[in-house]
């Protein structure tokens, strides 16, 4: 089973060319059996002197079908795809997934968060179909679709099962909007039926918000319709840490994922070891299970945790005085010592 | 700049936000009256305190209270002292918010003995240019010119103003007051610009008359009198006259209204600086002018149940200021007006267990 | 001078309002208001009116609701249920009817940490406003072919400029200065750009208030982890609507935070929020009734009855279930009441 894999790695821009080579070196202390293949994604001009992402980049992923990504700067200029829309439109990333745990040793106002928040990343309000119907007035369109809803409620108890979660809430507004989070809500239902054996429970987008501040350990797998998972999936990764701390991935059709850290790329201490690579290699532990190598990324994940519960060897933005070197050799040290 | 085309109004839920420009002599002192009415009365009413008078006044506290007139929409303005500022700050006011036009209403009232009787004017004057212009140099030494202007726009904005509120009001006729006797040509627009929208209203009789005439006609047989429309300069007269005749400057409110805002004032513009302190000030002019903006708001009842009970006060408890024959001192004035408003409203009445003494806000950065 | 005879004047004197009891526990909530304004002795006549979707047959028609807060022109609500979606029935629920045709256009929910609760986060004291007519709540929807829905989100310019104002005066009456503009304009570069154009240009008005913006996934992840840095937050519906119960959850849940609706000229009611969750915590709809006291101008009437509240939260001693307590509703009011008196 533990063939070598390929797999395309996006270092990114600002911290993300260090934060990459630390996830890879602790990838190579756990000896993980990858290749690495790294590209870069600055956009080039391309013959008919528009910006494009260099085919090379493209046509790696689409190789691969599995990638690993570092914080992109958003691109200045305009006209040219943005490498996420290619690649999404390329895979067809449906779903966005990111688990949130709390992390021992790393205070927040939160204790014990142990949720996924799965958003259908296709449609819904980010559908970009706006017009100006007379001056002063804009129209807005949210589509909703039964076959993207139907495909991420199914990815949703799918992820239940594989990663042994008790309960899928569909969260959604059908109070107000009837039709088109209606339709995303039976879809859930239907699906629902079909897993009996993991619970299912629908809540009020707002009742989520004021139970999530109170009380985040009611929820644990969450689904929902894109806008509302761009809000919440933000809004727990806050009740931990931020998104300095927040894994993600973007799960396709037919196995193609992309895992990525969604921070910033902190340009102000890019190049000076002082980031903090967690995101980006808890991404990677995403990755590992999502190629069915979830022992490797255990003893990892473990490490990650344990070193920062332990609180001696942390970088700045997690309280400590470490380099980001420093922090790698720590993980990669406790690995070994596994 | 921003929208100044919108007629914006601070007002939520009927409740209102009134920008409160203090000015000068006793302006603060009459504010802090008026609030203490107004909140008797209960009138959903919210203060934002602009305390510009000539000595705080500064190009930065003059926008604020600009700011705020065009934000709430509504204002209450004691006068701003002229003496120490290159420009009347009041004119400034005015032309910046293009309030074109002022409109005083001239009543005897049993209550305060005057040698003329029914006597019910409104006098109707445009506000922003003419004489008031600002223009002014001197060509030669020994030499200056005083630019007066009269356009066609504003002279038929106000014809049409006046004759409007005319209708409103069941008027009979409407005067233009002028001297195009000598200034042929500015007065001589003015007076054309009136007869042309007196087309329109056939059930009103227009007719003019020259300004120095007018003064004398006042003095003699007030009562012919109806609606008088007048440029600037004759408007400051004939305003001031009629005020003396109906009681005096403390009597009397005034208003000044735009397209998109109004701001409510004693009738004359004195600033009372000599009285200023000696809590003798007549605050009869103030609060009827806060009662016209009540009015003027849709809070007709509270309007009224001022405008009573100031009456009630004059006349049932014989108090005055000494401006009117009395020996009552503000305050008592004051005290006996709000407790005929308890009168009106029984169950609540002025009743400080209830209401809070000062529910007004101030801005903070103010002291 | 023109002076009608008054000789006395019913406006001036009692107040009435409309009252909406609710469905669940709002009956038993608003009758404690009832109590309390008794104790109180405020000179308030409540006309009280019934409405609800889960019972239509008791319901009075929505004209008859609106009419009669049109007549007061202020009035309490308690919680309406939206009943499970029907298929393909009525698009607008109950609330949105009233909010529609009374055009109560800006919502207001006062956020602050009351002391005695134990909560996660501390000194909180900011504002939510959200423009609830509009957005993403217009109703509009279609299923244009089998299985794919389109939803419409409208924003005017007219709608956003006075949410816009609404909020800077507000910010102006409470000495606030700082509003920052949740949107999403990134990705709804029309709609929310609109909203955020519309904020700009009012905040011209009010050269000491600071105006800032932020994107709503950003706002709801800064709220869990600094919601101190918060003023006065400006939204439209739908992000109003995620923000305001976020900010609810943040400071003891619904039964501790009380909603206030306003129109332009016609009514405010403030009623409250979170609806749908029967909490049986009197705490919100009594902070209603200061709010609504204070509005009538009865300022130490509000007082009173706030000082009284806070007496009793801050002691501790009696707590509802929600808030991580064993006492009754009952005790709750006596409690209160026993201040009162």
């Amino acid at each position: 089973e533990n063939t070598t894999r390929t797999v395309t790695l996006i270092p990114g821009d600002g911290i993300g060319p260090e934060i990459s080579h630390s996830v890879q070196k602790i990838f190579e202390a756990a000896g993980v059996p990858l290749n690495w293949e790294s590209v870069d994604v600055t956009p080039v001009k391309a013959a008919n002197g528009k910006f494009q992402i260099p085919r090379k980049a493209i046509e790696s992923v689409t190789r691969n079908r599995i990638g690993l990504k570092g914080p992109l700067a958003t691109p200045v200029g305009k006209g040219h795809q943005s490498l996420n829309l290619a690649l999404r439109k390329q895979f067809n990333l449906f779903a966005n997934v990111r688990p949130c745990k709390t992390l021992e040793g790393y205070q927040t106002p939160y204790s014990n968060v142990d949720l996924v928040t799965i958003r259908e990343n296709t449609e819904g309000e980010y559908s970009g179909i706006e017009h100006t119907i007379v001056p002063g007035v804009v129209q807005s369109i949210k589509l909703i679709t039964e076959h993207a809803s139907s495909r991420v409620a199914e990815y949703a108890f799918l992820y239940a099962k594989q990663h042994k979660r008790e309960k899928v809430t569909a969260v959604h507004k059908a109070n107000i909007m009837r039709l088109s989070d209606g339709l995303f809500l039976r879809c859930c239902r239907d699906t629902a039926e079909r897993h009996p054996e993991v619970k299912f429970e629908e809540m009020y987008l707002d009742t989520v918000c004021l139970k999530m501040v109170q009380d985040p350990t009611l929820f644990d797998v969450l689904v929902m319709p894109n806008l509302y998972g761009d809000i919440l999936s933000d809004l727990c990764a806050g009740l931990i840490g931020g998104l300095g701390l927040t894994p993600s991935g973007n799960i396709g059709e037919g196995g193609a994922a992309i895992f990525e850290a969604v921070h910033g790329t902190a340009p102000d201490i890019a190049g000076q070891d002082k980031a903090n690579p967690t995101a980006l290699l808890l991404s990677g532990v995403m990755m590992l299970r999502h190629l069915h190598m979830a022992d490797k990324g255990e003893k990892i994940e473990k490490a990650c945790f344990d070193t920062i519960k332990d609180g001696k060897v942390l970088t700045g933005d997690l309280g400590g005085k470490s380099k980001c070197s420093e922090y790698t050799a720590e993980i990669c040290a406790r690995i070994k010592n596994s | 700049g921003s929208d100044i085309t919108t007629r914006w109004r601070t007002a939520y839920g009927g409740r209102y936000t009134i920008t409160l420009i203090h000015g000068d002599g006793v302006g603060p002192e009459l504010m802090e009256h008026v609030k203490a009415v107004i909140r008797c009365v209960r009138a959903p009413v919210d203060f934002e305190d602009i305390p510009l008078s000539s000595n705080t006044a500064n190009d930065e506290m003059f926008e604020r209270a600009v700011m705020a007139v065009r934000r709430n929409g509504v204002a209450l303005k004691g006068n701003i002292s002229s003496q120490n500022t290159l420009r009347s700050l009041n004119v400034l006011l005015r032309t910046r918010l293009d309030l074109f036009a002022n409109v005083i209403r001239c009543k005897t009232s049993p209550v305060v003995p005057t040698r003329h009787r029914d006597i019910d004017i409104l006098v109707i004057r445009e506000n922003t240019e003419g004489e008031y212009s600002s223009l002014e140099h001197e060509s030669v030494p020994g030499v200056v010119e005083s630019l007066k202007i009269i356009t066609r726009i504003k002279s038929m904005k106000i014809a049409r103003f006046a004759f409007k509120l005319a209708e409103e009001d069941g008027r009979k006729k409407v005067t233009a007051v002028h001297k195009a006797n000598i200034m042929k040509l500015s007065d001589g627009l003015f007076i054309d610009c009136c007869k042309e929208v007196s087309q329109e209203y056939p059930k009103i009789a227009f007719d003019t008359m020259i300004v120095d005439n007018t003064c004398m006609q006042l003095v003699k047989t007030p009562s012919q009198f109806d609606v008088m429309v007048m440029p600037n300069l004759y408007g400051n007269i004939i305003s001031n006259v009629c005020a003396g005749l109906v009681g005096g400057s403390g009597f009397v409110a005034g208003s000044n209204y735009g397209d998109h805002y109004a701001i409510f004032e004693q009738g004359t513009r004195n600033t009372g600086t000599a009285i200023a302190g000696k809590n003798i000030a007549n605050p009869c002019g103030i609060l009827f002018a806060a009662a016209n903006m009540l009015q003027y708001l849709g809070l007709v009842e509270h309007c009224s149940a001022i405008k009573n009970a100031v009456l009630n006060t004059i006349q049932e408890h014989k108090l005055k200021t000494p401006d009117i024959g009395g020996t009552a001192s503000t305050t008592q004035f004051v005290e006996c007006t709000l407790k005929e408003i308890l009168k009106l409203t029984p169950t609540i009445g002025f009743n400080y267990e209830m209401q809070g003494n000062d529910s007004g806000f101030r801005f903070r950065d103010i002291d | 001078l023109c002076v009608e005879d008054v000789q006395h004047s019913d406006i001036l004197d009692i107040l009435s309002l409309s009252f909406v009891p609710g469905d669940g526990v709002g009956p038993e909530l608003m009758l404690c208001v009832r109590e309390v304004f008794n104790t109180l002795g405020a000179p308030v006549e409540f006309d009280e009116i019934l409405a609800s979707e889960l019972l239509p047959g008791r319901s009075s028609s929505l004209t008859d609701i609106v009419a009669s807060f049109r007549r007061n022109r202020v009035g309490m609500k308690g919680i309406l249920t939206t009943p499970a979606i029907g298929e393909g029935g009525d698009l607008m629920s109950l609330n949105m009817k009233i909010r529609r045709a009374l055009d109560l256009y800006a919502n207001v929910v006062r956020i602050k940490t009351v002391p005695g609760l134990k909560l996660r986060h501390q000194n909180i004291d900011f504002i939510v406003i959200r423009e609830q007519t509009e957005g993403e709540y217009s109703a509009l929807e279609h299923e244009s072919v089998r299985g794919v829905v389109e939803s419409l989100k409208i924003t005017t310019y007219e709608n956003s400029k006075r949410i816009a104002k609404f909020a800077f005066d507000f910010a102006t009456k409470f000495g606030r200065k700082k509003i920052t503009a949740v949107h999403k304009a990134n990705i709804m570069k029309l709609g929310d750009g609109l909203f955020l154009e519309s904020c700009k240009e009012i905040s011209l008005l009010y050269p000491n208030i600071e105006l800032n913006t932020m994107i709503v996934d950003n706002t709801c992840m800064q709220l869990v982890s600094k919601p101190q840095q918060f003023d006065v937050l400006v939204c439209p519906n739908l992000y109003g609507n995620i923000v305001s119960n976020l900010a609810v959850g943040l400071v003891g849940g619904a039964g501790m935070v009380p909603g206030e609706s306003y129109s332009a000229d016609g009514a405010r009611h403030p009623f409250l929020t979170g609806a749908g969750r029967n909490i049986a915590n009197p705490t919100s709809m009594l902070l209603c009734g200061v709010n609504l006291l204070r509005y009538l101008n009865l300022d130490n009437l509000a007082t009173r009855l706030e000082d009284a509240l806070s007496s009793v939260i801050k002691q501790q001693k009696i707590k509802t279930r929600d808030i991580g307590g064993y006492a009754t509703q009952q005790d709750f009011l006596r409690a209160i009441l026993s201040r009162l008196g």
